[in-house]
């Protein structure tokens, strides 16, 4: 037997491409634009949401029967909080650095359209396991564009990955630098992300014309 | 013996057809309907024969702007040798300025520019003409003659390049192409450029060509002694306005620094002439852009005949600045004629026309005077109005229609009690 059916996979795998959260829902758009400047708070944002919204499916799931509906907001919004405010402690505690330059947008995963999306479209109506994909299947779909979009941004913005410089060094002119290139200043301001995001969309659903809405 | 262009003409036409329904056929009758009148014409419907279609049009900004461009690669080489040797005394126009060494740098600097604007540019037209499989668009026959007039003179040609790519691609074809796109391409370049790259697109160095390395020489110990290169905004924004040598005729004429086209004002102005007479640019935009700026300059010029800003404030040197004096400087009178009255992105209605083009030059010089990091605002103006050209439309189409149902109600055709008809017929026209 196998460890996922094939429907089990399919919640993983779908929302990393053909119904991703962020390329085709088109949600959770304010941090992909805040935080993709660098490569690195990307990534630790995309594990916090794996983190919050894996573990929070769960929670949903397990209290699905026993939430009153009329205040399942309430509900899911302290499920919520608690799971962020852990986060944000193990970020000051063991990456202050790092929890400075994501700053307030860590509190903010709480107001990430994506995880309260999937706590009313799916772990209130699915059982823990199921619900636990699903969570990490969509926290994974926001953080592989999370992770595409810092790249980028990174890498012709600042010349550097990780903060490692991969270009050359901007001051001595070595490397890449020697030829005359320079860092793209546009790509650290937030629009910037803005217009990877659109692009990613764009080649996205050129390739699959299937996605494209119909007007 | 026929004349050789009548063969290349055949020629052409003989390609053209062999690649008809094939991928490439658009890059061909691109070709060959820029080079010759196509010889096609409508089978069926009624249509109108008139001498200018969109290459026309766009050809007569291009020629609007060849004067403009031939002065530029003369300026080009004039800052330069200047910058090194001193402006000279008793400057003569035959002597000092149009001189083959000018013009070489010209040549030499300015040429390239445009070269890489339009060979890019079309570059990215043809593909996406190809991909999408509809006929090249002429729309980027005026960005490419725009472009390397609104950059500084030192912009590195791969920059350049890449700022095309992005303005093509980001400011028109993700919109549909040309005459669907929301923000003016050349200046989408330009603004790109602004922000992507910085230290090559102000300060007081870019100006004037070779000025960047005779900075680095000095600071590495040469003992070159040249003039900095700063624009006349440039000695305003640091209140210096004294140390400028440059009179207000120089910049009428245009003999001072700045972007490579931006400075001569006069041929700008007789360029502006030429399109208003031509039909193809909108008066009503440049007559209400200028007033704008008059009215903004002259309200800073009061602010300081108040009292209310003291020699020691920043903005001292810009504000004091006489109100007409804006004209004549910095990209404002290029702005105005050749970039403002775009047809697309500017507002259509006649009224809009009026309050676009007075908000352009309005913001433009308050753009301009309270800006600390860049004294010079005309892009982001026309930019900004760019987006806001349909709503001002919007709200002009929607104030024509409450005073016709007003004209209506008044007239003696409906009689004024009976409500109910009153109703159904602004139902039907709102």
């Amino acid at each position: 037997m196998a460890l996922l059916s094939k429907k089990d996979t399919s919640l993983i795998l779908d929302p990393l491409a053909d119904n991703n959260p962020i390329t085709i829902q088109v949600l959770g758009i304010c941090s992909a634009l805040a935080i993709t400047a660098e490569l690195k708070a990307s990534l630790v944002m995309a594990l916090a949401v794996v983190f919050v919204l894996g573990l929070g499916n769960v929670v949903i799931s397990l209290m699905r029967n026993i939430i009153p509906s009329k205040i399942r907001i309430i509900v899911q919004l302290i499920v919520v909080a608690a799971l962020v405010i852990i986060v944000d402690q193990v970020l000051k505690a063991y990456q202050y650095e790092l929890s400075k330059t994501l700053a307030v947008f860590v509190g903010l995963i709480i107001t990430n359209c994506i995880i309260m999306g999937r706590f009313e479209a799916f772990a209130l109506a699915n059982g823990p396991w199921r619900s636990f994909l699903d969570g990490i299947g969509n926290a994974l779909g926001y953080g592989v564009i999370l992770i595409i979009v810092g790249f980028f941004r990174e890498l012709l913005g600042s010349g550097t990955l990780f903060g490692i410089p991969v270009l050359g060094d901007p001051i001595a002119k070595t490397g890449l630098y020697a030829t005359g290139y320079e860092n793209n200043g546009f790509m650290i301001i937030p629009p910037a992300a803005l217009i990877v995001v659109g692009i990613i969309i764009w080649v996205q659903r050129s390739r699959n014309p299937a996605l494209v809405e119909e007007n | 013996m026929s004349d050789k262009r009548l063969t290349f003409k055949k020629r052409l036409h003989i390609i053209k057809h062999h690649y008809r329904g094939k991928k490439m056929a658009p890059a061909f009758n691109a070709l060959h309907t820029f080079l010759f009148t196509p010889d096609e014409t409508t089978h069926n419907g009624s249509h109108v024969r008139a001498a200018d279609d969109l290459k026309r049009t766009m050809n007569t900004v291009i020629m609007a702007l060849v004067p403009v461009l031939l002065f530029s690669m003369f300026n080009a080489g004039y800052q330069h040798y200047s910058a090194i040797n001193g402006f000279p005394q008793d400057f003569s126009v035959m002597e000092h300025f149009l001189t083959w060494d000018n013009f070489w740098i010209g040549i030499v600097k300015v040429l390239p520019l445009v070269v890489v604007s339009y060979g890019i540019g079309l570059l990215v037209e043809f593909i996406f003409a190809v991909i999408k499989g509809h006929e090249v668009e002429e729309g980027y026959l005026v960005t490419g003659m725009l472009v390397p007039l609104i950059v500084p003179i030192d912009t590195p040609l791969w920059m350049l390049a890449v700022a095309v790519v992005f303005g093509v691609v980001i400011g028109k074809e993700v919109f549909g192409g040309t005459g669907m796109n929301i923000l003016n391409p050349a200046l989408t370049i330009r603004a790109f450029l602004f922000f992507a790259y910085p230290t090559w697109m102000s300060g007081d160095k870019v100006w004037v060509h070779g000025a960047v390395e005779r900075a680095q020489e000095i600071a590495d110990g040469a003992n070159v002694d040249a003039i900095s290169g700063e624009t006349v905004l440039g000695f305003l924004a640091q209140n210096k306005g004294a140390e400028m040598s440059y009179s207000m005729w120089d910049a009428f004429w245009g003999f001072i620094p700045g972007s490579v086209g931006e400075t001569p004002t006069f041929l700008i102005l007789l360029g502006g002439l030429f399109l208003i007479f031509s039909k193809i640019a909108s008066w009503r935009i440049m007559v209400s852009a200028v007033l704008g700026s008059l009215v903004m300059g002259l309200f800073f010029n009061q602010v300081v005949e108040w009292g209310w800003i003291g020699e020691s404030s920043s903005f001292y040197g810009l504000m004091s600045f006489d109100f007409w004096k804006h004209l004549l400087v910095g990209g404002l009178a290029f702005g105005i004629v050749y970039m403002a009255t775009d047809p697309v992105t500017g507002a259509q209605t006649n009224r809009g026309k009026w309050i676009y083009g007075f908000l352009i030059g309005f913001m433009s010089v308050m753009i301009r005077v309270f800006n600390p990091a860049y004294p010079e605002g005309v892009f982001l103006a026309i930019l900004l109005m760019n987006v806001f050209a349909p709503t001002i439309d919007h709200y002009v189409i929607r104030g024509n229609v409450k005073r016709r149902m007003k004209r209506l109600k008044n007239a003696t055709l409906l009689p004024k009690d009976s409500d109910q008809e009153a109703k159904e017929l602004k139902a039907e026209t709102v």
